[in-house]
């Protein structure tokens, strides 16, 4: 595919994304809006008296260091592609 | 998709882990095969194993008005099969489970399940049937992406269903579905696009790499 192609790729994922964001605008989690899917599956599962028997070993102690991993989870995953991605295409232009 | 921590009955958590650790060890038997064979495609499965890496750690907003995450379990579907994908998903959950409460250790083996074998059964599947059929692979990819990112939640939303059939399976399921897979359609959209990227640059960068996986269309090789 040519480089206007995957720009325009790009930004219909980039709509894809921001669309909810301008939709709900002035919502936030206090009245429902973009709480967590999991969560949510959670909640229905206790809604059945069904009583979680185990806890995780391990909690990120606060929402700040929560988000430091997961910061670092795609850190580790967008390091990985693009030292490969990098070194592909320079050994693509020495060939 | 993860079902947290504690969140199965006991009988299902072994039940999952079972059928789980069947496939991910014909995984690893994989794995090992393919890198005795294609010692170069090693990078290519550090990329896929990345590339799950950064898109299950984004949680992004769905039209519904809630937010979830994609899977990036298609990649690796259609470049190696399912069961080594389901090898790379584990290594993501053990990362989320330990170190992020997310998702659980009791309730890995179902959540390598729907994201590990389910997800990208489906993936691999459509995309060897699109490209035997001479659909582009670029087009394949993205039918593939999009499909196991949506079947993985469809399959979460089965395995609690299964686990929690009140008041009936039915309702259940469709309860469970609506909060999962309505949630995911938009994100798995995203997510085939995303993949349709990466995997134009690998069909650029790499295009013997992936002949020799069989991962193109006969009249691309």
């Amino acid at each position: 595919m040519n480089r206007n192609t995957l720009i325009l790729l790009a930004v219909i994922c980039a709509i894809i994304f921001i669309a909810p964001l301008v939709m709900y605008q002035g919502h936030g989690e206090d009245d429902g809006y973009f709480g967590g899917s999991d969560d949510a599956a959670s909640e229905a599962i206790e809604s059945t008296n069904f009583k979680p028997w185990f806890s995780s070993i391990w909690e990120p102690p606060s929402g700040e260091i929560e988000s430091l991993l997961f910061a670092l989870q795609a850190a580790i995953g967008a390091i990985i592609i693009g030292y490969f991605f990098g070194y592909w295409r320079g050994q693509r232009k020495v060939e | 998709m993860h079902v947290m921590e504690g969140y199965l009955p006991f009988m299902w958590c072994i039940i999952w882990f079972v059928i789980s650790f069947i496939i991910v060890a014909f995984g690893v038997y994989q794995i090992k095969k393919i890198v005795d064979e294609t010692p170069e495609s090693k990078a290519l499965l550090a990329v896929s194993g990345a590339f799950m890496f950064v898109l299950s750690s984004l949680k992004l907003p769905s039209v519904t008005g809630s937010c979830s995450h994609p899977c990036g379990n298609g990649l690796g579907a259609a470049l190696f099969g399912p069961a080594v994908t389901a090898v790379l998903a584990t290594i993501v959950l053990l990362f989320q489970a330990i170190l992020l409460a997310h998702g659980g250790l009791t309730t890995l083996g179902a959540n390598i399940f729907s994201m590990g074998i389910v997800g990208p059964f489906i993936a691999w599947i459509v995309y060897k049937g699109l490209t035997k059929a001479n659909v582009s692979s670029t087009i394949a990819i993205f039918f593939a992406a999009f499909l196991g990112d949506l079947l993985t939640y469809v399959a979460t939303s089965f395995q609690l269903a299964l686990a929690f059939p009140a008041p009936s399976f039915a309702t259940a399921l469709t309860n469970f579905l609506t909060i999962f897979a309505v949630t995911q359609i938009p994100l798995a959209i995203g997510e085939g696009i995303l993949t349709v990227i990466i995997w134009d640059r690998l069909k650029e960068y790499k295009p013997k790499l992936l002949d020799k996986l069989g991962a193109l269309a006969p009249n691309e090789a």
